[in-house]
C-alpha cells in the first residue's frame, strides 16, 4: 500500500495552520463550487442521472394487470393488503424473506463492484449523487459556473442577486416536492393518490411522507451535498474494508505526474511530471478534494476529475490519463519503474461473484417453486388429545390455508396416516367414510377451519403422524402439512 | 491528561487528543457546526420535553408517582382510548354477530373465523382460569373439548350455561341441582356409603367387590335413582353426571368417590351475563362448541 495521508477535511488548498487556542467547537463549512466538466464521464454521469430519476418518477406509472381490487400497478408496496408487487413478483408478509434476500444481493453486488472499480455506487448511481448533480445544475442555470457564482456570493445584496437566489430555491423546492410526491406513489395506485393528493383526500401518512422527502430532499441535495457523504453515510467509513489495492479506483498517478509545476508553452518536459498544478481537478471536484492527495474519506470517485485533468493534458499536449480508474499497486510499480499488473480475478471478487451467482440461482429456484397456496395444520396443543365417551381418541387442528391466486378456488381435503380416523370440520359437516371434504379458498386471503380427527383407540401408537392434504379441484395442484396425532401421555 | 501540555499533530497540525494507542493518536478535529446545534437543540428539547410530558419518578414528596408534565399526556389514558376505539372497529361484526343465530355463525365461514378469534381471546381472559387452555378442564373444572356434558352441549346449552352459569344464586335462571351430603347431614352411614363407592365403581365396569355391591344395589334405588337413572347413566335434564363412563369431575378413585357422596360436590360457575357482552358470549359459545366435542 501507499502512504495515505489523512487531509484535514474541507482543507482545499489553504496550508494547515495550527489552530488557535482555546479551539473553536466547530468548524465552519467551506462552501465548495464545483466547476463543470466536460468529457467522456462527466456524459456518462448525464445519461446515468437520466435513467436513474427517469425510473423514480415514471416506475409507478406502469400498469400491470392485476386481480380484482388490487390496483393496476407494476410496482406497488400495498400495506392494506399486505403484499408487495413487482411486476410477475408478488411477496406476501410471510415470504418476506425474499426481500431479505434482495438485500442481501444488493449488498454483495455493492461489494464485488467496490472490491473491482471502487466507488462507482457512490460517484455514479447514489441517489445523494444523483439529486446533488441535479440541484448544481440548477445552480449552474441560475447563477453561472465556479467563478460567477463565487462572485455572486461575494457581491452586496443586489436585485440581480436577490431573483437568481430565489429562482435558484424556487426551482429547488419544487424539484424536491416532486420527489417526495412521487415516493408515495409507491404506496398507493399512482394516478389515484395523485389525484387525491391534491384535493385533500389522500391519507395522512402520505402527506406526512411526502412532506418528509421534500424536506430531506431540498436539505440533503441542496444545502448539505457532500456533508452527507462525509459525515452522514456509513458508506465512505466502510470503503477501508472492501477495496484494496487491487482494486481500479480514481487514482492520481503521481509516477507520471511528480515532480509537478506550472509549465510554460516553450520549456521542455524533461526531468519533471506532467502536472501542471493547474488546480482543475480540485474546482471540478463535488466534495472539495484534492486526488493528488492520494485516497480518501470524502472522495465518491465520481471521476470528474479525470475529465478536467485530460482536457488540460490535451491543451499542453501530453498524453491523457494522468488521472485514471487505476490501481495502487500499478502506480507504485510503474514508480519502481517495473510493468504494472492488474489482478481483478481476486480471492475476494471471485468469492462475492460466486455468492451472488448462488444467492440469485437459489432465490430463483425457490420463486418457481412457489405454490399457490400455502397450507398450515396447527395443532391444539391443549388439550394434547381427547377421549370420547365411546371410548375414542379426538384431536383437534386449526388449518390455515393461504390462496395467493387472484381467484376463489375450491380445494378437496384429506387426512392420511390414521386409516380408521374419521375427521369433520367445523361449519362444513363430516367426510364421507374415507373421502375428502370441499373447502373453498378466498381469493388472495387467508383463511381458517377447524378441523376434528377422530380414531379409535384399539391399537392407536401414542403418537403418530397425519398428512393433511389439499388439493384443488381444477389445477390438481397439491398442499400437504403434516401435523402430529396424540393418544396419550408419552 | 495529566500534563496540560497540547499535543500538536505534526501531520495535519491539528491538536490531538493526548490518547495514544500503540502510538496511534486520535486528532481533536472540531466538529462541523451544524452537527452541534443540533446537539443543543437536542438538549433544549429534552428540556422541554420533560416539562411537558411525563418525566421525573418518585420525587420526594410524591410519594412511588412521577411528574404528570403539562401536557397531560397519560399512557393509561391512551390504551383506554386504544380499547375504546377496537370497540368501534368491532361494532359493525359484533352486531353481526348478535343479530345471527349461533348455527348461522358457525356455518358463515368469515362470522366463524371472527367468532373464533373473538372467543379464543374471550376465553383466555375469562374461563381458561378455571377450565384451562382449550378447555382442558382439572379437577372440579369440567373438561370442554370432549363429548361429555353434564347439562347440555349444543351451541344453545353452551350459551345458556355462559349466560346464567350454575348454581348462581344471584341469576333466577342458573343451572341448578343439589346432590345431598349423603354422609355429613346423616342421611346413609358411613359403610353405606363405602359400600356404595363399589357399587358405582361396578357400574363404570372397574373391579368392585360384589358382596358391597348387591348390598348397596337397594340403597343406590332408593336414594340415587331418581337424578342418576338406574342404569348409572346420569340425566342431563338435571345436569346428573353419567357414573358409567371414564370421567369423573372430581376424580374417580374409591376415596375421591367416598368424598363425593359423603359431602357432595356442587361447585359454582357465574353467571356471565351482564360481565361479557352479547356478542362476547356468543364468541364463547361458538369457541368452546368447536373445541372438540360440540354437540349438534
Amino acid at each position: 500500500m501507499t502512504k495515505v495521508t489523512l487531509i484535514k477535511a474541507g482543507g482545499t488548498d489553504a496550508p494547515a495552520k495550527k489552530p488557535e487556542h482555546p479551539p473553536s467547537l466547530y468548524e465552519k463549512r467551506h462552501q465548495i463550487y464545483p466547476k463543470l466538466a466536460h468529457g467522456k464521464f462527466r456524459s456518462f454521469k448525464w445519461l446515468v442521472m437520466a435513467v436513474t430519476l427517469g425510473i423514480y418518477y415514471l416506475i409507478p406509472w406502469i400498469r400491470w394487470p392485476r386481480g380484482e381490487g388490487i390496483p393496476d400497478q407494476a410496482v406497488l408496496a400495498d400495506f392494506a393488503g399486505e403484499k408487495f408487487y413487482f411486476f410477475f413478483f408478488e411477496i406476501w408478509p410471510q415470504e418476506i424473506y425474499y426481500l431479505g434476500g434482495l438485500l442481501i444481493l444488493g449488498a454483495l453486488a455493492l461489494f464485488l463492484v467496490t472490491s473491482l472499480f471502487g466507488r462507482v455506487w457512490c460517484g455514479y448511481t447514489c441517489p445523494q449523487t444523483v439529486w446533488t448533480d441535479l440541484y448544481i445544475w440548477v445552480e449552474r442555470a441560475f447563477e453561472g459556473d465556479r467563478a460567477a457564482r463565487m462572485r455572486l456570493d461575494k457581491s452586496p445584496m443586489s436585485f440581480n442577486k436577490a431573483w437568481r437566489k430565489i429562482g435558484k430555491h424556487i426551482v429547488w423546492l419544487l424539484i424536491a416536492f416532486l420527489t417526495g410526491g412521487a415516493f408515495i406513489l409507491y404506496w398507493h395506485d399512482a394516478p389515484t393518490i395523485a389525484r387525491t393528493f391534491f384535493t385533500g383526500e389522500a391519507p395522512l401518512t402520505a402527506y406526512f411522507f411526502a412532506g418528509i422527502l421534500t424536506f430531506t430532499t431540498y436539505a440533503l441535495a441542496g444545502t448539505m451535498r457532500e456533508q452527507v457523504c462525509t459525515y452522514l453515510c456509513p458508506w465512505p467509513r466502510i470503503q477501508g474494508a472492501l477495496t484494496d489495492e487491487h482494486a481500479l479506483n480514481v487514482t492520481y498517478r503521481y509516477d507520471r505526474g511528480e515532480p509537478r509545476g506550472p509549465h510554460r508553452k516553450d520549456q521542455s518536459w524533461e526531468g519533471r511530471g506532467d502536472c501542471i498544478d493547474c488546480k482543475q481537478c480540485v474546482q471540478v471536484c463535488p466534495v472539495g478534494i484534492d486526488i493528488r492527495d492520494g485516497a480518501q474519506l470524502e472522495c465518491i470517485h465520481c471521476a470528474l476529475c479525470i475529465d478536467a485533468c485530460d482536457d488540460m493534458m490535451k491543451k499542453v499536449g501530453r498524453p491523457t490519463g494522468l488521472i485514471a480508474y487505476d490501481t495502487d499497486v500499478a502506480v507504485q510499480a510503474r514508480a519502481c519503474g517495473q510493468k504494472p499488473r492488474y489482478k481483478l480475478l481476486r480471492t475476494r471478487t471471485v468469492l462475492y461473484a460466486i455468492l451472488i451467482a448462488a444467492i440469485s440461482l437459489l432465490m430463483m429456484w425457490g420463486y418457481s417453486a412457489k405454490s399457490t397456496y400455502e397450507f398450515n395444520v396447527l395443532k391444539d396443543r391443549s388439550p394434547p388429545f381427547i377421549r370420547l365417551s365411546d371410548g375414542r381418541i379426538r384431536n383437534g387442528y386449526t388449518l390455515k390455508l393461504v390462496n395467493k391466486s387472484t381467484d376463489i378456488r375450491t380445494v378437496a381435503v384429506s387426512v392420511e396416516g390414521l386409516p380408521e380416523a374419521e375427521f369433520e370440520i367445523i361449519g362444513l359437516g363430516s367426510a364421507p367414510d374415507g373421502g375428502s371434504m370441499e373447502l373453498t379458498a378466498d381469493a388472495h386471503g387467508v383463511d381458517r377451519y377447524r378441523l376434528l380427527v377422530t380414531a379409535p383407540s384399539e391399537g392407536l401408537p401414542a403418537r403418530t403422524t397425519l398428512t393433511v392434504q389439499i388439493k384443488d379441484a381444477e389445477t390438481g395442484e397439491i398442499a400437504e402439512a403434516d401435523a402430529p396425532f396424540t393418544s396419550g401421555d408419552r | 491528561m495529566t500534563d496540560h501540555k497540547r499535543d500538536i499533530d505534526e501531520v495535519s497540525g491539528v491538536e490531538t487528543t493526548g490518547h495514544s494507542w500503540d502510538g496511534i493518536k486520535e486528532l481533536n478535529n472540531p466538529l462541523p457546526r451544524w452537527w452541534l446545534y443540533v446537539f443543543y437543540g437536542s438538549i433544549v428539547w429534552a428540556i422541554g420535553y420533560m416539562i411537558v410530558m411525563p418525566a421525573i419518578p418518585a420525587l420526594p414528596g410524591m410519594g412511588m408517582t412521577n411528574t404528570r408534565g403539562i401536557a397531560g399526556h397519560s399512557d393509561r389514558a391512551e390504551v383506554a382510548k386504544e380499547v375504546e376505539k377496537l370497540h368501534t372497529e368491532r361494532a359493525a361484526a359484533a352486531s353481526q354477530l348478535v343479530g345471527a343465530s349461533l348455527e348461522q355463525i358457525e356455518n358463515d365461514l368469515s362470522l366463524q373465523q371472527f367468532a373464533l378469534a373473538m372467543g379464543e381471546s374471550a376465553f383466555g381472559d375469562n374461563c381458561a382460569t378455571c377450565h384451562g387452555a382449550g378447555g382442558r378442564g382439572a379437577k372440579g373444572y369440567p373438561m370442554l373439548a370432549d363429548d361429555i356434558w353434564l347439562w347440555d352441549g349444543t351451541l344453545e346449552g353452551i350459551e345458556t350455561t355462559l349466560r346464567h352459569g350454575i348454581r348462581h344464586t344471584e341469576d333466577p335462571d342458573t343451572r341448578r341441582n343439589t346432590m345431598p351430603a349423603f354422609g355429613r347431614d346423616g342421611m346413609l352411614t358411613p359403610r353405606e356409603i363405602d359400600d356404595l363407592v363399589e357399587y358405582v365403581l361396578d357400574l363404570s365396569g372397574r373391579e368392585a367387590d360384589q358382596a358391597a355391591v348387591s348390598r348397596a344395589a337397594p340403597i343406590y334405588a332408593t336414594q340415587c335413582v331418581t337424578c342418576h337413572g338406574a342404569d348409572g347413566k346420569g340425566n342431563r335434564q338435571l345436569g346428573a353426571p353419567n357414573l358409567t363412563d371414564h370421567e369423573w369431575l372430581f376424580g374417580g378413585e374409591p376415596r375421591d368417590i367416598q368424598q363425593t357422596i359423603y359431602s357432595a360436590r356442587n361447585a359454582h360457575m357465574p353467571a356471565w351475563q351482564g360481565r361479557l357482552d352479547d356478542p362476547t358470549i356468543k364468541a364463547l359459545a361458538v369457541y368452546v362448541h368447536s373445541l372438540g366435542g360440540g354437540e349438534k
